[in-house]
């Protein structure tokens, strides 16, 4: 067997390590793979047309984004801090705990659309971790309302993923079970879908004790002066 | 039928408004440059399924080179600026996330209702296509919405659009680039060569290391292809069935779960996944486009820790 074609994966690497342009790194390495797998010039260019116009359902969510810029025209992360200022006892930790929890039971339960960065992450997520944040510690430095935006979009990431397998018609799963059935194991979905929940509750218990390590993180830090986002 | 095909129209027109705006907004030096990369995106919903595999490939290249040669500038169309946005939220209040909602709830329960109900029999949406068409349905419903209570500006919700789309930039692509990239490496035969390579280093013998083997190739594979429905059919085939389940007698729904599930620990770690992973950073104008991953690192290795225990206890006998 030939292992030409894994220079693909090393250009992949260097080409991000070396902080490249991504879509250049990808589109160079997809043709030189292509061609090392013993493929002509065209053959790869039409192997990548054809895959690109496949997934163009996958460019298709940004379609949200007028709906969400018109909102935040109007004021919507402004509303959400508002909104998470009058709660009582709110903290950034117990805040993305509910949202982790939430995401993952609405994931288990097939709903994995309801949550993501451009819907719920920017307009609501984190201006509102932001808001808690603040509003139990007092003004943050740059950096540290950065760690929070960053936290808060990890916690939709962690609760999606170890919560969508918990669902038996999720395309893992699918893909789970064909591969085996091919191998000569047939399964039921719900087979699978059982043996995610103990690592959903991994997922939970270590994503949510980091969360609330960070507010008594956050509480120890001197409040900083107020300073432009820039 | 509403198909996929009717959403990619919608879409299309979306990008083709971001072309022509971007080509008169005069503010922003590189104005050819992102309305010739929003446009031909607009080309590809349009016309994509028309053309040639090697048609596609060429405006795959032009979008490419557009990218790489630093052509797409960040244009800051008129907007409401901090003091206004507070006093609107005031006025507005608590309504401001009806809109908001209207989007994933109209995906989820307009899904749930035509699953569970007779309107699944109608044939209304393509078959297994509803969720993301009603997603389009949610999001015209939800500007009409928005529209009708804000007296906004006609032109407000693309230019708003526009605003966030070109903070996002070429990076709105880079999803669906990697995934055609996974297709390129699947003809090249990358996959097979990965799974030889795993079989060779598995060290006979010890149980538990070839637990860790399994696991950490599902791991890597996915850090590399940023995937891990790329790394799961190469890693059972290598190591899953012929050593776990065949030589140890191991629960096959259990190995199979869990291990994908240690892949996705890699999803959470690698710049390849990039809209899980790099269009959020850039979404929530973090200076470095690694912040989320970073964020992410602290649960993801223990998980993964996790992930390789609850295979070596439970899963065998």
């Amino acid at each position: 067997m030939t292992y030409w074609p894994l220079i693909g994966i090393a250009l992949v690497v260097v080409g991000f390590v070396a902080r490249l342009n991504p879509l250049m790194v990808v589109a160079v390495s997809a043709i030189v793979t292509g061609l090392l797998g013993g493929l002509e010039f065209v053959p790869v260019l039409e192997a990548l047309g054809k895959a690109f116009n496949d997934n163009r359902y996958i460019s298709v969510t940004w379609i949200i984004l007028p709906v969400i810029g018109l909102l935040e025209r109007y004021g919507l992360q402004e509303r959400a801090r508002t909104l998470i200022g009058q709660v009582r006892g709110a903290t950034m930790g117990r805040l993305l705990v509910l949202y982790l929890g939430f995401r993952q039971i609405t994931a288990a339960l097939g709903m994995k659309d309801i949550g993501g960065h451009p819907q719920t992450v920017r307009p609501l997520i984190a201006p509102m971790a932001e808001a808690a944040a603040e509003r139990a510690h007092g003004t943050l430095s740059l950096t540290e309302r950065e760690k929070v935006r960053a936290l808060a979009a990890a916690t939709d990431n962690i609760g999606l993923f170890f919560g969508e397998d918990i669902f038996f018609a999720i395309a893992s799963i699918l893909l789970i079970q064909g591969v085996f059935e091919a191998q000569g194991y047939p399964l039921a979905p719900l087979q699978l879908s059982v043996w995610a929940i103990p690592s959903a509750v991994c997922a939970f218990l270590l994503h949510g004790a980091r969360l609330l390590a960070h507010d008594r993180r956050l509480a120890r830090l001197p409040v900083a002066e107020p300073e432009s986002a820039a | 039928m509403i198909t996929l095909e009717w959403l990619y129209v919608l879409t299309g027109l979306v990008f083709s408004a971001w072309a022509l705006l971007s080509l008169r907004d005069r503010t922003n030096p590189k104005r050819w440059g992102n309305a010739a990369f929003w446009g031909l995106l607009a080309g590809s919903f349009f016309f994509g399924s028309h053309i040639s595999d090697l048609a596609n490939g060429i405006l795959v290249l032009v979008l490419v080179a557009l990218a790489g040669t630093g052509q797409l500038g960040r244009s800051h169309p008129a907007t409401t600026n901090g003091t206004e946005r507070t006093a609107l939220a005031a006025r507005l209040g608590n309504r401001l996330f009806v809109p908001a909602l209207v989007i994933p709830l109209t995906a989820v329960a307009g899904t749930l209702v035509y699953t569970y109900t007779p309107l699944g029999e109608s044939g209304l949406f393509e078959a297994r296509r509803e969720t993301l068409i009603l997603l389009g349905l949610g999001v015209l419903l939800a500007l009409a919405l928005a529209m009708l209570w804000m007296r906004a500006p006609l032109l407000a919700p693309l230019e708003e659009g526009r605003r966030l789309m070109d903070s996002i930039g070429w990076a709105a692509i880079l999803p669906q680039m990697l995934a055609a990239l996974g297709a390129v490496f699947a003809l090249a035969g990358v996959g097979s060569i990965v799974g030889d390579l795993a079989g060779t280093v598995l060290p006979r013998g010890s149980l538990f290391l070839a637990v860790l083997v399994y696991c950490t190739g599902m791991l890597l594979f996915t850090v590399i292809m940023g995937n891990a429905f790329a790394a799961f059919p190469v890693m059972a085939a290598a190591i899953g069935i012929p050593v776990l389940v065949e030589d140890y007698g191991g629960n096959v729904a259990l190995i199979g779960a869990v291990g994908m599930l240690a892949g996705f620990c890699g999803t959470l770690l690698t710049p390849m996944a990039a809209n899980f992973n790099i269009v959020p950073a850039v979404l929530l104008d973090l200076r470095s486009q690694y912040g989320v991953i970073r964020a992410q690192v602290g649960t993801a290795l223990p998980l993964f820790a996790c992930n390789v225990l609850l295979i070596y206890f439970l899963a065998f006998p």
